[in-house]
């Protein structure tokens, strides 16, 4: 059973859980009928803010939890509240409805690095034992926190039940839509002044193998998920060749919400304080416990990003110098 | 007002004819104007047109606005005799290396490595502009410089000192100009909160002092610096000059003995007397949220003449290394074998300051 397949990222881990032979049925459970095809998925409408979903669960048989229902928008999900409902009252109903079902042998769950927050007195790298440094009080860091905080706590009630908590960087890629993607499409991106953030990004097919990965095999334990090496933020723009618009950190409140306004991105103040301080997450666990290796490293993933969206101004500039230097080593 | 700002360019080497349309700026014009500030002219406020980025050449054609003469292509070969003749040989390879550099950085098409280092940004930007500090105003002169190995890891334990870390850079010049190796170094959380000089901070190396990231850098084979006596150390008074202060917590100490790489201490004289600290606005400090606000005689008295630092002539001495590998497992964490090391190096490196002072002829020669 697969929740939250009404957005592009539950469809397509539903959709490639379902081309796995292995795997005999795929249930999608959401609460709006997904717009994307789902091929062999088997979409079930029902809430996971709802006991029904207990039922759901009972009557057909589940073994394997896949929940990719965390929402990391709350414009998409119709307000903060309502977001926070579905993440942290939807995550405690489907665990409350899993811990009741003895067919249940497995648990995966999509998390995010958010988890870790970001700050000026983080490490470098996130290891898996980490603490945030910098707690944050709103937004999806906040939820992410909850949410595998019920997460764990599921997993000392059933331990007979294989957990797998993946907390993946940024997804990226040419069908990806999430706020990432929308600011880096703007025309002008503005960024913070003065400050530089550290991204990762993981390609939306890796995160996809991920999950998938999660599910047909037995490795208990929270990993996570990145392509290697880091871009700064300045960098990634300039590789989109797009111009970029240096903002001080007391107007970048005020711009999320022009261009929210504007429809242009959906930005939380969470999202604001990761575009400025960025964060690192050490994937050594990814590869030795859990036996991952993504297909794409962050620069990868970027480009692939990047060849979906047309050139910037600022892609000229390097392709007259490119002339001039040839000229000059000619 | 796109067109006033287009210069045509593509003259074919001839100097002063165009097409015949515009007045042309001579080949030797265009190369002062520089190729740089030349090509962000010609493109700005032109719509975006889609290209791809794998033809170089072609989205100049492109560009709406640009008077393209005759051949509809850009001919650097004037371009190149003017740099020939201006700069000889020698300055062709420059201008082409600092173009390369340019375009590299204008592409975003470099490397940083996961603590956010910009080796290229360091090492054509940063250590260049700090080495006339380094060479001609503190005249640094370095000892030592054998006891830091050539590969493998290493923890460099300074002194600090100076009201500003201003014994941090050069430090990282020294080394990085004796050993070519990058000096990574650790500094305070103030630091990466405050900004410019947080991001600068780290495309220069540094990463946050603590024990995750210490470590990191050491297990991956670097030349890790760090001034365990932070800003008691910077802000002391000038009263108290190369006193060393409390060594932090030892925790550079347990972070060798972890990775078994061995310390060594560096003493720095001179760095006391670029700012001599003689009083501290602790009030606005407080209310500012900063450690101290220094007070020297000649700050803030002449204003941003006061922020000069006073040409104090520096030696740096690097001591034979302290080998942290044959402890037993185990020993980082037996706090009295970390007490005990941290005090070694404290005072290793606190007679070699006395040995320093003794040997300098004069503060400033």
């Amino acid at each position: 059973m697969v929740t939250g397949v009404s957005r592009d990222a539950g469809a397509r881990c539903a959709r490639r859980l379902a081309d796995d032979p292995a795997i005999g049925t795929v249930l999608g459970v959401d609460v709006v009928p997904p717009r994307a095809e789902l091929g062999r998925v088997r979409f079930v409408r029902a809430d996971i803010r709802n006991p029904v979903i207990a039922k759901v669960i009972a009557a057909e048989g589940v073994d394997t939890v896949v929940h990719t229902g965390v929402v990391a928008t709350p414009g998409s999900a119709g307000g903060r509240s309502s977001m926070k409902e579905i993440n942290v009252i939807g995550t405690m109903q489907l665990l409350a409805a899993c811990q009741k079902a003895s067919g249940v042998a497995k648990l995966v769950v999509k998390s995010s690095t958010t988890v870790y927050g970001a700050g000026p007195r983080d490490p470098a790298m996130f290891t898996e034992e980490m603490a945030p440094r910098a707690i944050h009080h709103h937004g999806l860091s906040k939820d992410a926190v909850e949410v595998e905080g019920y997460v764990r706590g599921f997993a000392r009630r059933r331990p007979d039940v294989c957990v797998t908590t993946l907390r993946m960087a940024n997804w990226i890629g040419p069908k990806t839509d999430s706020p990432m993607t929308r600011y880096f499409a703007l025309p002008v991106v503005p960024t913070v002044f003065g400050y530089d953030a550290r991204l990762q990004f993981l390609h939306e097919d890796d995160g996809v193998e991920a999950i998938l990965r999660a599910t047909v095999n037995d490795i208990p334990g929270t990993f996570n998920l990145a392509g290697d090496g880091v871009l700064s933020l300045s960098q990634a723009i300039r590789r989109l060749g797009r111009p970029t618009l240096r903002l001080p950190s007391f107007t970048a409140s005020s711009t999320a919400a022009a261009v929210r306004r504007a429809r242009l991105a959906d930005f939380s103040p969470d999202q604001i304080t990761f575009l400025t301080y960025g964060r690192g997450v050490d994937t050594t666990r990814m590869r030795t416990e859990f036996g991952f290796e993504p297909a794409y490293t962050t620069a990868e993933a970027f480009d692939a990003f990047r060849a979906s969206l047309g050139t910037g101004a600022m892609t000229r500039v390097s392709g007259l110098l490119t002339a001039g230097l040839g000229a000059l080593r000619g | 007002m796109a067109d006033a700002d287009v210069i045509p360019i593509g003259s074919g080497g001839r100097p002063g004819r165009g097409s015949g349309r515009r007045t042309t700026p001579s080949a030797a014009a265009r190369a002062l104007a520089g190729p740089g500030g030349r090509a962000k002219k010609t493109v700005k406020d032109k719509p975006v047109t889609s290209q791809p980025t794998e033809t170089p050449v072609e989205p100049i054609e492109a560009v709406p606005g640009i008077d393209v003469p005759e051949g509809g292509d850009f001919d650097f070969a004037g371009l190149e005799r003017v740099v020939r003749s201006l700069f000889g040989e020698d300055g062709e390879r420059r201008v082409a290396e600092w173009l390369a550099f340019l375009r590299r950085r204008l592409s975003g098409d470099y490397e940083l490595d996961e603590f956010g280092y910009d080796s290229d940004l360091t090492d054509q930007v940063l250590l260049p502009m700090l080495r006339p500090m380094v060479e001609k105003w503190f005249r640094v002169e370095v000892r030592g410089i054998e006891n830091i190995p050539a590969d493998g890891s290493a923890l460099i334990v300074a002194n600090h000192s100076g009201t500003m870390p201003l014994d941090g850079l050069v430090t990282q010049v020294v080394v990085a100009d004796h050993t070519n190796r990058p000096l990574r170094t650790l500094a305070a959380d103030l630091v990466f909160q405050t900004p410019f000089v947080g991001e600068l901070s780290r495309k220069g190396g540094a990463t946050l002092a603590n024990n995750d990231d210490a470590e990191r850098l050491l297990r991956q084979g670097n030349l890790v610096g760090v001034w365990p006596e932070g800003f008691k150390g910077l802000g002391k008074p000038f009263a108290e000059r190369y006193k060393l202060q409390r060594f932090g917590r030892g925790g550079f100490v347990s972070a060798a003995m972890r990775t078994g790489v061995p310390i060594i201490p560096c003493s720095i004289v001179g760095a006391e007397e670029i700012y001599p600290l003689v009083g501290n606005i602790a009030s606005l400090a407080r209310l500012v949220g900063v450690p101290y606000i220094p007070v020297t005689p000649f700050f803030p008295l002449l204003g941003p003449l006061g922020l000069i630092p006073l040409p104090s002539k520096w030696l740096i001495e690097f001591g034979e290394p302290i080998r942290t590998d044959d402890f037993a497992d185990g020993a980082a964490d037996d706090p009295m074998l970390v007490f005990n090391v941290t005090d070694q190096v404290r005072e290793t490196i606190q007679q070699t300051l006395y040995t320093l002072l003794m040997q300098r002829r004069s503060v400033f020669f």
